[in-house]
């Protein structure tokens, strides 16, 4: 092998997770960077690597990038980090910020048909700014209010640890669509445990199957026990999606596997025979990009 | 302004996790006499200066709707809890206070027209709300686990609270203005010299000041106070490295004596640098115009070739005296600060990954502590949340991660903090290794405000430790801040705006303009013009403050318009402090005053060298007799021993703490800090790929055994660059790519009546200057980076503590192809286990020894020329493919590495040492001896006719076979080692039992007698 080869070039995954390639270069993913997210380079190279066309920028210049600053975008990430820190709650200071500067035309880009995955931070925000689970919003009504949020870890405390995610098969979700699971993704917050208002609430968003990935044990049970649950969530759920199953965040991160030697295990994997040509992550990044393309 | 109170909780009937964590600490930590806190809850309390309308808007921002609740003014307690508030100090950088008053500017910005308020300062504190305890437990509570009284405040009420609105302002009161004194140096003499600078912390010893004199003598007029601190700085231990580099006359252990003319760092470590790259280039190994060294000693990184892409850059960083005085704080500003090296480095690198190690003193220590210590336990978690949250924060993966304790770090802890970046072999079409600083370029301060943080930092950390140490020596990170800074000084890279950067750290603005303005020639500021955190700060405060997230940055008055407006969009304050100059000077204004105005060649240059004297005279030890030896390495106590010594603080499983900082964000690790079936084993080496999308990789690791320079420091030196390149080696990375970086932590070296020890010091310190000399150049690892700590001794209630001379070697690796790289678990049953190099009885300052209390003289000697041989061979067996699993052997011996890899693997070890043990070298010497230059893999067993042609010459010994794993009790399929001479078996321990000890968790109703007990009925 050439010294500098290209080992994962743009588009390599494309066909590996069911994505039309050729259409897949018209699937425009903006990368919303800033304010101490840090999760933009693998988030980028993830939906490079399916084959669409990402544009990294700086939230700033989003929000001064006039009306139609999210027109032509299909897909819009809030990637993980530490949007200020997590100060006062993570992606509260955010959140307030995007609905103020960007709430209208986040909303339009909604009312649109426009796709969203939030990743850790990107999801705490995506709650916070009513984005998810926005049960019952109607359309061309702005941003729905907060009814849920993620809470303060059981054990107190930031912790990085690789877990497994069953798939709810009901689930509208665009995102987890034809996966078949359970998929293993490091998890790494301090904030996951995900709370809704009230019980009615949680009861309607379980009942629409919006909770497409739970935590599970060895066996793939849906577990609250850690650290195969590594936040105590109730009923395992580790993310949440909207009703149209177009907008989906989690706590765990997809986008930091990339590569087979992402797992931990691969060494074992490699030598048992049994690894992946690409890292399972890729196949919740193609679940938006095929739904993309379909329109 | 006026200013409001807003409280915030959680929701009854949610968790409170930090009261529950809090409960947990009070419980664990303070002993059988804890008080029994009935209930604990906690709040969060911000004070909000406003002017005008809108706090109403901003109290709804600011609580969750779903899972808080809050008010302005005071929230009911419900019954009558002690109220506890700890908020900061005035002038303590508060970042969630910034952050809140964004949040606060964000919603008063969408008011209407005429509408909105203006904020002010937010100030926040932490309220926790105990009852069932007295008001004497409370403050035992509070002063031993809340609060820290160097930076934070606190007050503790019975409930009802008052709704208290004072905030920590500074200097509300001081209007002085900002002046410049004199200081009529020309007519002091000595004694009063030397007043001044002790008086001043100044750190600068009767010949500096003297020349000092003299020069100002010959100018005519006296220094300013800010002249004479910038000099202070400038040739402080901590700048200048004078021990570093000065003459010394020494004696050896031979008794002879000689005059290391060129100072310790041009003889030996800048020596084998340029010995090892005129090596290079006479062996052709790289292309014409590619040399490995890109950017060596002259900058604050060092930087090395990679690809053709990416060069790489690393440096490691101590921030001990800081830790020692408030633990989170000083260890944040530790990382935070290492990663401005390499921001500052060239015209700015990409930060790649973190490394840290720390040496505490023991975390179970129960003896009285001298006033002014922290406990070690305190001190520990301290550390690691400070460095935890600024690696999370600034979204920096860690790669490496150790700690050591032993009683003389009770004094002083060593917080070693690193950093690793990807710099872009050029940007905006020019190559990025070097800074372009003309005349007449603008400077400019990026990031920060300036306050009173970290004043006499240099100095301070250029003396030892006592009661009276300077509270602003302390300075608090703000890793948002400088991230929203890093983001921005890449945007400015990437546009080519600037011409030159440096970070502010030790010295502040002195340090890094004086040392960019030597590139022109001269530098001219104002200090008028630098931004302050607030009023009543004098001009040499201004200069010399270290308060964090600062760079300083050369911009092209072209490009300056650019930079400034850049900065503005991404919300990163900067400000145009003056120009560079040739006029040979650095001169510094306040608006009209004339503040500084220095030579820059007395500046840098002036400072007297005296020789220094080292002399080897080491303490009397009492070795112990051979008997007891014999008793503490009777074979039928090896499986109990090796139980013991998983459980030491110093080799078991550090998971539990390393999995709050992250190692995956970025998506590019490899192989991980933690690895195996269960993701607790420390890797042998650690792997990651630089770039998305290409296969190559950097390989760090590290060696560190302060135990060893107990007996010799010459040893201790070859030692740890041994075993640094021997995990690199492991895990796969190219023999003609390696690069290392040393970090001397010492304890004052320089003979005085408070060290009277001092020639001793200084020769263990050149002792160990040429045994790393001699390994980095027999191993072919330029040491592209360094830094040393000299002064780490603690004087506390007349009691001087001193550590062990430690050096720290941190090997950088590289491959061109992650998918080779080798791990440390066995893959598949059948393989056969091999011991490559030559184990000795080397147990003198072994963790075994120490565990035993034998004092012993025996420490692990290194044969560097036949290592290198060996590991040639290996490398060659490596790159062949016939290695399957390789791991080193390191501390706590052949007993650890196997247990490490029982467990990592959860397969078996079916091992017969015979062909080990003789009746020089019995089981347990075997076991535990700590001899360098070996390591332990795994190959198929159809490889054994290439191993042993590849490696049969270089100590090569089959130890056994690898099993499969067997369910033992209903556990499952589990690992086991299994260790026997012929046909006895002296141990055999299954990997869950291995592992309750290693995790810490042996000792609870399970001794380690009990291992043996099965080992012998096993046998």
């Amino acid at each position: 092998m050439k010294a500098n080869s290209i080992i994962a070039a743009p588009g390599c995954a494309a066909a590996a997770f069911g994505v039309d390639l050729a259409r897949a270069r018209d699937v425009r993913v903006l990368v919303m960077t800033g304010y101490g997210l840090n999760c933009e380079a693998e988030t980028a190279a993830g939906f490079s690597m399916l084959g669409a066309e990402v544009t990294r920028a700086h939230a700033a210049e989003i929000f001064e990038g006039g009306p139609d600053a999210l027109r032509g975008y299909h897909v819009l990430a809030f990637i993980g980090g530490f949007s200020f820190g997590d100060h006062i709650a993570s992606g509260r200071v955010y959140a307030n910020r995007l609905r103020y500067r960007l709430g209208e035309r986040l909303a339009r880009f909604i009312d649109d048909g426009g796709l969203a995955i939030g990743i850790c931070n990107g999801f705490q925000t995506m709650v916070k700014l009513g984005l998810l689970p926005a049960l019952g919003r109607a359309p061309a009504s702005g941003l729905a209010p907060q009814t849920a949020s993620l809470l303060h870890n059981d054990r107190l405390g930031y912790r990085d640890a690789w877990v497994r995610l069953v798939i709810e098969q009901a689930s509208p979700c665009a995102w987890t669509r034809g996966l078949a699971g359970p998929i293993e993704l490091p998890s790494r917050h301090g904030e996951g445990k995900l709370v809704f208002l009230d019980d009615e609430l949680a009861t309607a968003v379980a009942a629409a199957k919006l909770i497409p990935v739970r935590y599970a044990d060895a066996e793939g049970r849906p577990t609250e026990r850690w650290p195969d649950n590594p936040n105590g969530s109730p009923g395992g759920a580790a993310g949440l999606c909207d009703a149209s199953g177009r907008l989906f965040g989690l706590m765990p991160h997809p986008e930091a596997f990339l590569y087979p030697e992402s797992h931990p295990e691969w060494l074992a994997r490699r030598d048992a025979g049994t690894l992946p040509e690409f890292g399972a992550g890729l196949g919740i990044l193609a679940g938006g990009v095929r739904a993309a393309i379909e329109g | 302004m006026p200013v409001y109170r807003l409280e915030i909780e959680t929701r009854a009937g949610l968790p409170d996790a930090l009261a529950d964590e809090t409960l947990h600490r009070v419980r664990t930590h303070l002993g059988a006499s804890a008080p029994r806190v009935a209930e604990l809850r906690t709040r969060r309390r911000y004070l909000i200066e406003l002017e005008g309308a809108g706090i109403e808007r901003i109290r709804d921002a600011l609580i969750d709707p779903v899972v808080e609740r809050g008010a302005l003014g005071t929230l009911p307690t419900g019954g009558d809890p002690w109220v506890v508030t700890v908020g900061f100090r005035p002038g303590v950088t508060d970042s969630v206070g910034r952050s809140v008053r964004r949040a606060a500017q964000d919603v008063l910005a969408t008011a209407a027209e005429g509408d909105a308020g203006t904020v002010g300062e937010v100030f926040t504190a932490t309220m926790y709300l105990m009852s069932g305890i007295s008001r004497a437990e409370v403050e035992r509570v509070a002063d031993e686990l809340l609060y820290n009284p160097l930076i934070e405040q606190l007050t503790i009420e019975r409930a009802p609270h008052a709704a208290s609105v004072e905030p920590p302002r500074v200097g509300s009161s001081s209007t002085r203005a900002p002046a410049t004194a004199r200081v009529p140096l020309r007519a002091l003499d000595d004694e009063g010299l030397e007043r001044v600078s002790r008086e001043g912390m100044l750190a600068l010893n009767l010949a500096e000041m003297q020349a000092i004199r003299a020069h100002f003598m010959k100018l005519g007029r006296d220094p300013t106070d800010a002249e004479l601190e910038c000099l202070a700085q400038t040739w402080s231990e901590h700048c200048k490295h004078k021990i570093f580099a000065s003459p010394i006359d020494y004696t050896d252990p031979a008794g002879r004596t000689w005059r290391v003319r060129r100072g310790l760092f041009r003889e030996y470590i800048r020596g084998v640098t340029e010995a090892l790259a005129d090596l290079r280039e006479l062996q052709e190994l790289d292309p014409e115009g590619e040399p490995f060294l890109v950017s060596v000693f002259h900058d604050n990184a060092g930087v090395v070739r990679f690809t053709d892409a990416d060069h790489l850059v690393y440096k490691v960083e101590t921030h001990n005296s800081p830790s020692a005085l408030d633990p989170y704080g000083g260890a944040m500003t530790g990382i935070v600060g290492v990663n401005r090296d390499s921001l500052g480095t060239g015209i700015g690198a990409e930060l790649l990954t973190n490394v840290w190690g720390y040496c505490f003193g023991p975390p179970d220590h129960d003896a009285p502590l001298p006033k002014g210590l922290m406990h070690p336990r305190r001190v520990r978690e301290g550390v690691h949340a400070g460095v935890i949250d600024g690696g999370n924060q600034s979204g920096i993966p860690y790669s490496r991660g150790w700690e050591l304790f032993d009683a003389r770090y009770a004094g002083k802890p060593l917080v070693y903090c690193g950093t690793v970046a990807a710099m872009p072999v050029e940007s905006a079409g020019r190559p990025n290794h070097h800074k372009r600083v003309v005349k007449g370029d603008a400077i400019v301060m990026l990031g920060g405000r300036i306050g009173k943080d970290g004043i006499h930092g240099a100095t301070f950390s250029s003396a030892q430790l006592d009661e009276d140490s300077p509270v602003q020596a302390v300075q608090i990170g703000d890793p948002i801040t400088q991230k929203m800074m890093a983001d921005m000084l890449a945007e400015a890279r990437g546009r080519g705006l600037m011409s030159g950067i440096t970070d502010n750290g030790a010295g502040g603005l002195s340090s890094s303009v004086g040392e960019l303005a030597t590139l022109t020639g001269g530098a001219r500021i104002d200090l008028a013009e630098a931004p302050l955190k607030y009023p009543g700060l004098a001009p040499w405060e201004i200069l010399i403050s270290e308060a964090q997230e600062r760079m300083t940055v050369a911009v092209r008055p072209a490009a300056l318009a650019g930079f400034l407006e850049l900065a503005r969009q991404r919300e990163v304050e900067a400000s145009v402090l003056g120009e560079f100059t040739d006029t040979g000077r650095l001169e510094v204004t306040y608006g009209d005053e004339q503040v500084v105005d220095l030579e820059l060649d007395f500046l840098h240059d002036g400072v007297p060298l005296p020789v220094l004297e080292a002399r080897w005279e080491p303490p009397a030890r009492a070795l112990s007799s051979l008997e007891s030896v014999e008793d503490a390495t009777d074979d039928g106590d090896a499986a109990t021993s090796l139980l013991e010594l998983l459980a030491r603080p110093n080799v078991r499983s550090s998971a539990a703490l390393a999995r709050h900082y992250d190692h995956e964000v970025k998506g590019l690790s490899v192989i991980k800090p933690l690895v195996g079936a269960w993701g607790d084993i420390p890797a042998t080496a650690t792997v990651m790929r630089v770039r998305h999308g290409r296969p190559e990789g950097v390989i760090l690791a590290e060696g560190v055994h302060p135990f060893y320079s107990d007996i010799d420091t010459h040893a201790m030196a070859t030692a740890v660059v041994d075993e640094g390149v021997r995990r690199v080696l492991c895990a796969g990375a190219r023999l003609d790519r390696l690069s290392a970086l040393d970090n001397f932590c010492w304890p004052d070296p320089i003979v005085s009546a408070r060290t009277p020890d001092g020639r001793h010091k200084l020769a263990q310190l050149v002792r160990c200057c040429e045994g790393l000399r001699e390994a980095c150049e027999v191993y072919g690892a330029p040491l592209i980076s360094g830094k040393d700590s000299m002064k780490n001794d603690a004087l506390l209630g007349g009691v001087k503590i001193s550590i062990p001379p430690t050096l720290l070697v941190s090997v950088m690796g590289q491959t061109r192809d992650v998918r080779t790289a080798i791990g440390l678990a066995p893959l598949r049953p059948g393989d056969d286990v091999y011991l490559l190099g030559v184990t000795a009885h080397e147990l003198g300052a072994s963790e075994f020894a120490r565990m035993r209390g034998l004092v012993l003289d025996s420490v692990p000697r290194t044969d560097l020329i036949a290592a290198i041989a060996r590991y040639r061979a290996l490398v060659a067996a490596r790159d062949a493919g016939l290695i399957r699993s390789a791991h080193v052997v390191g501390r706590g011996g052949l007993a650890v590495s196997l247990s490490h890899m029982v467990m990592a693997s959860e397969l078996g070890l079916e091992l017969d040492l015979s062909r080990l043990v003789t009746p020089e070298l019995p089981l347990a010497a075997a076991l535990f001896s700590e001899s360098t230059g070996r390591v332990v893999f795994t190959a198929r067993p159809d490889a054994r006719a290439a191993i042993a042609d590849a490696l049969a010459s270089h100590e090569l010994k089959r130890l056994g076979v690898v099993g499969a794993a067997r369910a033992r009790r209903g556990e499952g399929a589990r690992g086991w080692l299994r260790i026997g001479l012929r046909h006895r078996l002296y141990v055999e321990l299954g990997s869950a039992r291995l592992r309750r000890f290693f995790a810490g968790e042996g000792g609870a109703g399970e001794g380690a007698g009990a291992g043996a007990t099965e080992a012998k009925e096993g046998a």
